[in-house]
């Protein structure tokens, strides 16, 4: 069948099961999005500026497990969605991004609205195309679709030159083959290394397992929860990794790294066996690598053979996909009596509790608060909770304790404010049944404002709540405790939030005290619409423990048992 | 802890050499270059050619393993879409071969000694003129950097090398692409537990 570039676009989507695309439109993009009204049955949700695009086909991969598709037209809305691609990169969630380009005859003349954005986008996609020729661009689109949810997920861009969407072209997208002679991801780890797994898993006294966002990417979750039991080895997971075995579990030690858990980290640090899955050992998770984890054997399962031994020098490393590589591993594993291991951890644990800020009496109104009754009329319930990136969100790794499977979505690697509110949007076409949270600081939540007209274009019940505390937040942190207490442009005013919410059409409500909260907190949950929380709380309050630039993991600045200046524990 | 270390007061280089096919295709070589440069890769040489399968060209890309971890490079080339293979051949028997102009100041007297020279080098003195010469010469990198040192003396004014082109010796090959099957899949890829594929005659 004939048919234009334009509406190869779409009809590729469809092929693909795209229902939602993330959008808007522009001169170099026009073909598409007028032939997009011949395509009713794909949604395109208009954002308000294009990295909330990017963002939103992000959430809505990393809340589906499928593709998410955001388009943009030539430069200025190319380059806008740059942040959501780096997002996307760096944290393994399949995109497909299409933009306009100008007309093929005018490429490199500088012409209106024209950025290279191949050229742009390189470093931040897992691969990108410029289609010049409509002969290529069915082969393209089912490649980028290939490329962007096979082997380590990522975002592909495909950029279509403005006069490829007029033209016309036979068009059969279930007769394309994929031939990527350069690209065939290995799923199945190397039966020799599985043994040698094995066999370091069964010797081992006190080993932990590491599980990064792979379990999640992968599905293997089950695989995860089956190893840690029928070995007996207690999980620790990085801040993507959360809601890869429910935070009840009793084996889930919680999330490591700079402001992990300090029992988890303690547990890393005195480990002789890590057991590390789709994870990267980022700085963030490592602390200072030359005495990180100094007397552990290192297993280390990841789907790209360009993280083993990147930073961490591993005993034993299996290329592969981490359901397939724990489907094999499990046979083997052994169950072992852990009891000093366990009785170790649980000292640790106990000494943690005194530190916890919820011990603390009193009555000014701070973040973990809101989030642990957040997390207490929750409970087990349907719900997804996004955040956006600072102290709110160590806090919401901390303290909100998700058991639904994948429950918290957030900005790992590249660590983007400006996250939370479209991420949430994504996510909210994706799980249509879940009750949707956002958790924003005041910083993020004002570079994402014009988003609430999108939750209200879209009708989506999205319940925002701002942690408004009059700063930005982690750099005041660091601020205060690594350049000597001196501010630098990090006290940050907000409008009324009361009035924008009115502005937007959408419930406000406003919390100042501890005994305001649970009543909010409820009434915006009673509420079918989406609502905007304002919780005005204590100004200069610090996440800990926190592992500081350099140190050694279980070098941890710990929350004093009273309020005094910060003391660094061995 | 970082795998390459910078502190142990290595002066002396450590060549690896890396072979990668990859498809010739616009934009490959900005690919590769791109990755070099934002993975902080520190590159000897790099050369790019068509190979006997006009689909698919071939790089030979040198790095001195005391800067650049050289299973880094090989692992993230491999990444790329449009790289098909990449191998370090550095413990393989190799043949490998570096080409250099070279324009030296030449006056008649010193002709005779320079031509001995290029004599003893197996090398061609392929433009003459009454102040100078160019001699082309082709080897191991090795042999050109002896010959290079031997005619500093006469005072060189320009030199251009083509930077390194290797090939495995034996009757292993490394070039083309093998059949693909009807999933599209061209099955390279064996057990070896290096994400890499070797695949003999």
């Amino acid at each position: 069948m004939k048919r234009t570039g334009a509406q190869i676009v779409w009809e590729s989507l469809l092929q693909e099961g795209v229902e939602v695309v993330f959008g808007y439109p522009g001169g170099a993009i026009m073909p598409v999005y007028d032939a997009l009204l011949d395509y009713p049955q794909i949604h395109h949700v208009l954002v308000r500026h294009e990295e909330n695009a990017a963002f939103a086909a992000g959430g809505y991969a990393r809340a589906s497990g499928r593709v998410g598709v955001c388009m943009a037209t030539s430069g200025p809305g190319a380059t806008n969605l740059v942040t959501g691609l780096a997002d996307a990169m760096l944290d393994s969630v399949p995109v497909v991004a299409i933009t306009g380009q100008v007309a093929s005859y005018l490429v490199g003349s500088d012409a209106f609205q024209e950025t290279d954005v191949t050229g742009v986008t390189l470093p931040v996609t897992k691969h990108n195309y410029l289609v010049k020729d409509i002969g290529e661009l069915p082969q393209v689109m089912k490649e980028a679709f290939y490329i962007a949810r096979s082997g380590r997920p990522g975002p592909v861009l495909v950029d279509i030159c403005k006069d490829v969407q007029f033209a016309s072209t036979d068009f059969d997208y279930a007769a394309i083959k994929v031939r990527l002679p350069g690209y065939q991801p290995r799923l199945r780890g190397a039966d020799e290394q599985i043994r040698r797994a094995a066999d370091l898993i069964n010797a081992s006294r006190r080993p932990v397992i590491l599980a990064g966002h792979g379990i999640i990417l992968s599905g293997a979750h089950e695989e995860l929860r089956e190893l840690a039991e029928r070995g007996n080895i207690p999980i620790s997971t990085t801040l993507l990794g959360i809601g890869s075995i429910p935070e009840s579990h009793p084996l889930n030690l919680r999330m490591m790294g700079m402001h992990g858990e300090a029992w988890t980290n303690h547990a890393i640090q005195s480990a002789d066996l890590l057991i590390a899955l789709g994870m990267r050992f980022d700085d963030r998770v490592t602390g200072n690598l030359a005495s990180y984890a100094k007397n552990a054997d290192v297993i280390h399962v990841d789907i790209d053979p360009a993280e083993i031994n990147k930073n961490v020098v591993t005993d034993v490393g299996i290329v592969g996909d981490a359901k397939a590589v724990l489907g094999q591993l499990l046979p083997l594993v052994e169950y072992r009596d852990r009891t000093e291991w366990f009785a170790q951890i649980a000292e640790w644990q106990a000494e943690a509790k005194a530190r916890d800020i919820l011990a603390k009496q009193d009555d000014s109104l701070h973040v973990p608060f809101v989030l642990s009754e957040l997390q207490r009329q929750i409970g087990g319930q349907q719900v997804t909770v996004v955040t956006d990136v600072g102290q709110h969100q160590m806090w919401t790794a901390q303290y909100y304790r998700t058991e639904r499977k994948n429950g918290l979505l957030t900005s790992g690697g590249l660590g983007a404010m400006g996250f939370g509110i479209p991420t949430a949007i994504g996510a909210s076409f994706a799980r249509p049944d879940d009750e949707i949270w956002v958790i924003v600081g005041d910083g993020g939540f004002q570079m994402s404002i014009p988003e609430l007209a999108t939750i209200m274009q879209e009708r989506r019940p999205i319940k925002i709540a701002v942690m408004r505390n009059g700063y930005l937040g982690m750099v005041r942190q660091w601020q205060e405790l690594i350049h000597g207490h001196r501010y630098s442009e990090v006290s940050i005013t907000s409008p009324d939030l009361m009035k924008i919410a009115a502005a937007y059409g959408m419930m406000g409500l406003r919390a100042e005290t501890k005994a305001e909260v649970a009543e909010v907190i409820a009434e915006a949950r009673s509420h079918g619409g989406p609502v905007l929380l304002d919780f005005v709380v204590e100004q200069e309050v610090n996440v800990y423990p926190m592992v500081a630039p350099g140190k050694a993991l279980n070098e941890m600045w710990r929350r004093p048992m009273r309020e005094r200046e910060p003391v660094a524990s061995a | 802890m970082p795998l390459v270390d910078h502190a142990n007061g290595h002066t002396k280089k450590s060549p690896h050499v890396l072979m990668a096919l990859v498809e010739n295709k616009p934009g490959v070589l900005t690919r590769v270059a791109s990755l070099f440069r934002r993975r902080g890769f520190n590159i000897e040489s790099l050369t790019v050619g068509r190979t006997d399968n006009p689909a698919i060209s071939r790089m030979t890309i040198v790095v001195d393993a005391n800067k650049t971890n050289a299973a880094m490079v090989a692992n993230n080339l491999f990444k790329l879409v449009n790289v098909i293979d990449v191998r370090d051949v550095t413990a393989e028997p190799t043949v490998s071969r570096d080409l250099a102009l070279i324009k030296v100041k030449a006056d008649a007297q010193k002709l005779f000694e320079i031509n001995q020279m290029v004599d003893i080098y197996k090398a061609k003195v392929v433009d003459i003129c009454p102040e100078s010469v160019i001699i082309e010469v082709t080897g191991p990198e090795a042999k050109i950097e002896s010959m290079i040192k031997m005619l500093e003396p006469y005072g060189i004014l320009e030199m251009v090398r083509t930077g390194l082109v290797a090939m495995v010796r034996g009757s292993g090959y490394f070039s083309g692409l093998p059949p693909m099957d009807d999933n599209g899949n061209n099955g390279h890829h064996d057990d070896n537990g290096t994400g890499m594929a070797i695949y003999e005659a």
